[in-house]
């Protein structure tokens, strides 16, 4: 089934006879049981204002397509979303939507959110197939409860989107990254919480195994200039850093850390694991595999034995764990929620999706 | 205005519910004497006032739950209250309710700074949040003109913004976890030090439910390091549409000021008689703050002059030193006790998309004529939320009703050149009657069924947010 417009899809969810697998590009996540759904039928862009940095689009539009078509203005979508279709050898094209209902976030969530911070508005079929909407265009907006949040990482399971709106960002005119070699994981969180915690503005801080310890800043030319110097004096004592300031070479650095590059093609699960910064190098050292971490420390990226249970070896640190690739009849891709929490999230789904159509299992 | 009719049974029951709650509650923190209840009888929009039947102020979230579970078994609604500061009628009771007030828990759990986290409970005020960490450099980002008064859990539960949110966003972009008491006297631990939920993102519809949801005690809050330094610039325009394209440009152009305020004419004249903070007498003023380093600031400014003077201004003024900066802000800051001064007033707070500004604004110009009431407009131009303060005499008879009609005109312009009600504010009883104009029934249906998971018997806050025929069916009265 791919309709055409928010109606057909309607209709189409109000008389399903049972589980539906919803999908955009089927890039992501793991891919539920139920007849096929796909959105690639409500595509294309609504509104794009650039002198207001909003853009609202259909929910099936190919995310390569949006970035395109920001990229000619100037801006992008602030929250620097991954394409996880090569880690997960996945042929298809991501879409807007897909990005939406993963919450995918990479490297820059760390100073301008994540993909529910930049998200504005969205409309959505329930499972009861009725058309909700929720938030606008505008960047500010408390009127009513924000289900635009609880709509994002939802996994579809609450409803098919099939529109979001977002704020953007203007692309900076200049971008460095520093990169120090060859520091430890405990060391290169130590480096990284101290660039993230200085005034310059620091938007992405992740250890990249092999290449090193990478911190980037973005903004006017002599600022980054500026920013640069007196990184490179607070982190002195973390090494020598070599700044990488050809925009195209620093972004291939960037895209390999957000993408999950260095474990495309190997061997093994991919868990994704996020705790407070200061428990990465706690979470590397339990694993014991090779991993790449993000967001100053906060996010590990973990390459682990297939099958075998990663969340196991991380008892007692707070945070949460998602097998991203691989399989396992007994181990759950999604953490299990302390019954109170998991209570709700049940009650919530039965809510939007009563009969329980949507994506059941996932999320 | 209504407000539904109380419950009898709750009424009558008053000194077995009062009794209950000070067997799980220190004699001190259970308030039932008519006289001090008075001072919870209405937040910030003071025009609407109701005692409660009881107000508690626990010192724990062990009491609080305690409290809950008492009001729970007997059936009692409960109004949450952070620090009463609420311009939408967020914490004003009902007869038959017991305000829950949590000014007493105010303590700094943790301070972070390698994991750049702050924990707090959540009576403490907005900016002794900041006051526990500016020291060592840091700040927490959301700053509502009210931070010195206003509580964290009243920030979280209108997700507050402030004249900083165009950089660093608004609460619920630097929420991280909280701790949570339902109704039901479940203590839930939402979120926490680590970023983004594993499955649903609870937090996320947490923030902003106006205390309908939960009653939150403790938060975690993302801080940052402060910036370098911050420098303002003023530029005067002759025209309100001149300094709305001017706005346009400088964002387009890539400059992300961290502020950018708007003024027009009634609001400078106002502000200039009371402050006396030398504004040029012009139709349109802008307030652009930018931060860094005095290189990079600099930059900045000189890149923002740059487009400004493709668009005329009448006046730009550089600040050179902490003086002007303070004296530039001065009349900006003043403008709400400027206009205070020569009139009531009542203050909106809805969103536009920058582009409709100024078809906004010579709408309202038009709607200030028939009405024969003066409007003056004070805002966050760089996200397009609107304060437009509509002058009145309250003491005339008709006025205030004339005012809110008005009011629910301007607003209802807001939703239809594409904005929202409220852009910061909340909806509280203010808006509360004017949702079916942003939303369908569908829409706030979907809102509903997820207080029915939360509170299944709408006990808490329950007559705020939705149109009282909307929510009828579910608070039973």
């Amino acid at each position: 089934m791919r309709p055409t417009s928010e109606d057909d899809l309607a209709a189409l969810v109000r008389s399903a006879p049972g589980p539906l697998r919803v999908q955009g590009g089927g890039t992501r996540g793991p891919l539920a049981e139920g007849d096929l759904l796909e959105t690639g039928g409500l595509s294309g862009i609504v509104l794009y204002e650039p002198a207001a940095l909003t853009l609202v689009v259909r929910a099936g539009t190919p995310l390569a397509e949006v970035q395109a078509a920001l990229a000619a203005e100037g801006q992008r979508l602030p929250f620097e979303p991954g394409e996880m279709g090569g880690l997960l050898a996945r042929p298809g094209a991501s879409t807007i939507g897909g990005v939406v209902a993963t919450n995918a976030s990479g490297p820059r969530r760390v100073q301008a959110g994540a993909c529910r911070d930049s998200l504005i508005g969205v409309r959505f079929v329930d499972g009861r197939g009725t058309v909700v909407k929720n938030g606008g265009r505008v960047m500010k907006n408390v009127t009513g409860y924000d289900l635009v949040k609880l709509l994002a990482g939802s996994h579809g399971t609450l409803g098919v989107l099939t529109e979001v709106a977002f704020k953007l960002q203007p692309i900076p005119p200049a971008t460095a990254t520093l990169i120090l070699p060859d520091l430890t994981p405990a060391r290169a969180v130590a480096a990284m919480s101290a660039a993230l915690g200085s005034p310059f503005d620091v938007t992405g801080a992740a250890h990249l195994p092999g290449t090193g310890t990478l911190i980037r800043l973005e903004g006017l030319a002599a600022s980054i200039a500026y920013r640069v110097d007196r990184l490179l004096v607070a982190l002195a004592p973390f090494g020598q850093a070599v700044v990488e300031r050809d925009p195209a070479a620093a972004a291939a650095l960037w895209q390999s850390v957000r993408d999950g590059a260095p474990f495309q093609g190997r061997e093994g699960d991919v868990w994704r694991i996020s705790v407070r910064p200061s428990d990465g190098p706690e979470v590397a050292a339990r694993l014991g595999g090779e991993v790449v971490m993000d967001w100053g420390g906060g996010l590990i990226w973990a390459l682990y034995p297939a099958g075998m249970d990663a969340r196991a070896q991380l008892a007692g640190i707070a945070g949460h764990a998602t097998r991203v690739r691989g399989a396992s009849p007994d181990i759950p891709a999604f953490p299990p929620e302390p019954a109170p929490v998991a209570a709700l999230t049940a009650a919530l789904r039965a809510q939007f999706d009563p009969r329980g159509i949507l994506n059941a299992g996932r999320g | 205005m209504q407000m539904p009719a109380p419950d009898a049974r709750t009424l009558g029951r008053k000194p077995a519910i009062v009794a209950r709650l000070r067997e799980v509650l220190p004699a001190d923190a259970v308030i039932d004497d008519p006289v001090e209840l008075r001072a919870y009888e209405c937040d910030a929009l003071a025009a609407y006032r109701c005692p409660p039947l009881a107000a508690i102020l626990p010192r724990s979230t062990a009491e609080v739950a305690a409290a809950l579970k008492v009001c729970h078994a007997e059936g009692v609604k409960v109004v949450p209250r952070g620090a009463g500061t609420s311009l939408a009628g967020g914490a004003m009771p009902s007869e038959d309710s017991v305000i829950l007030g949590i000014a007493r828990m105010t303590r700094v759990l943790e301070v972070d700074y390698a994991d750049r986290i702050i924990r707090v409970e959540a009576g403490r005020t907005n900016l002794s949040v900041t006051g526990a960490i500016e020291s060592d450099g840091f700040f927490y980002a959301p700053d509502p003109s009210s931070q010195l008064a206003c509580a964290i859990a009243g920030n979280i539960a209108m997700n507050s913004g402030g004249a900083h949110c165009l950089k660093y966003g608004v609460t619920t972009n630097n929420l991280l976890g909280v701790t949570l008491v339902t109704m039901a006297g479940e203590v839930l631990e939402i979120g926490g030090a680590h970023l983004d939920a594993p499955g649903l993102d609870l937090l996320g519809v947490i923030c902003g439910s106006e205390g309908q949801l939960g009653v939150v005690t403790e938060a975690t809050l993302r801080i940052l390091a402060k910036p370098e330094g911050a420098r303002p610039v003023l530029i005067g325009f002759d025209s309100s549409e001149v300094a709305g394209a001017c706005v346009a440009d400088i964002i387009r152009a890539g400059v992300l000021p961290v502020a950018i305020e708007f003024m027009d004419r009634p609001c400078i004249r106002a502000t200039e008689d009371f402050a006396h903070a030398g504004y040029p007498d012009c139709e349109a003023l802008l307030i652009i703050e930018v931060e860094g380093s005095p290189a990079e600031i600099d930059e900045q400014l000189g890149l923002i002059r740059t487009i400004a003077e493709r668009h005329s201004p009448v006046e730009f003024r550089e600040s050179r030193s902490e003086e002007e900066s303070k004296r530039i802000w001065l009349g900006r800051k003043s403008a709400f006790g400027a206009m205070g001064q020569i009139n009531d007033y009542m203050c909106l707070d809805g969103t536009i998309p920058v582009s409709a500004l100024p078809q906004v604004l010579r709408r309202i110009g038009e709607l200030s004529a028939e009405y024969g009431l003066e409007v003056a407009n004070v805002f966050h131009a760089g996200d397009g939320n609107m304060h437009p303060l509509i002058l009145y005499h309250a003491n005339t008879p008709g006025q205030l009703e004339l005012c809110e009609k008005l009011g629910a005109e301007i607003l209802t312009l807001c939703v239809e050149v594409g904005g929202c009600l409220t852009g910061e504010h909340g909806v509280g009883i203010e808006k509360r009657d004017l949702m079916t104009v942003q939303f369908t029934p569908a829409d706030l249906e979907a809102q509903m069924r997820v207080k029915d998971v939360f509170d299944p018997a709408w006990l808490l806050n329950p007559a705020k947010v939705f149109p009282l025929a909307a929510s009828a069916g579910r608070r039973g009265n």
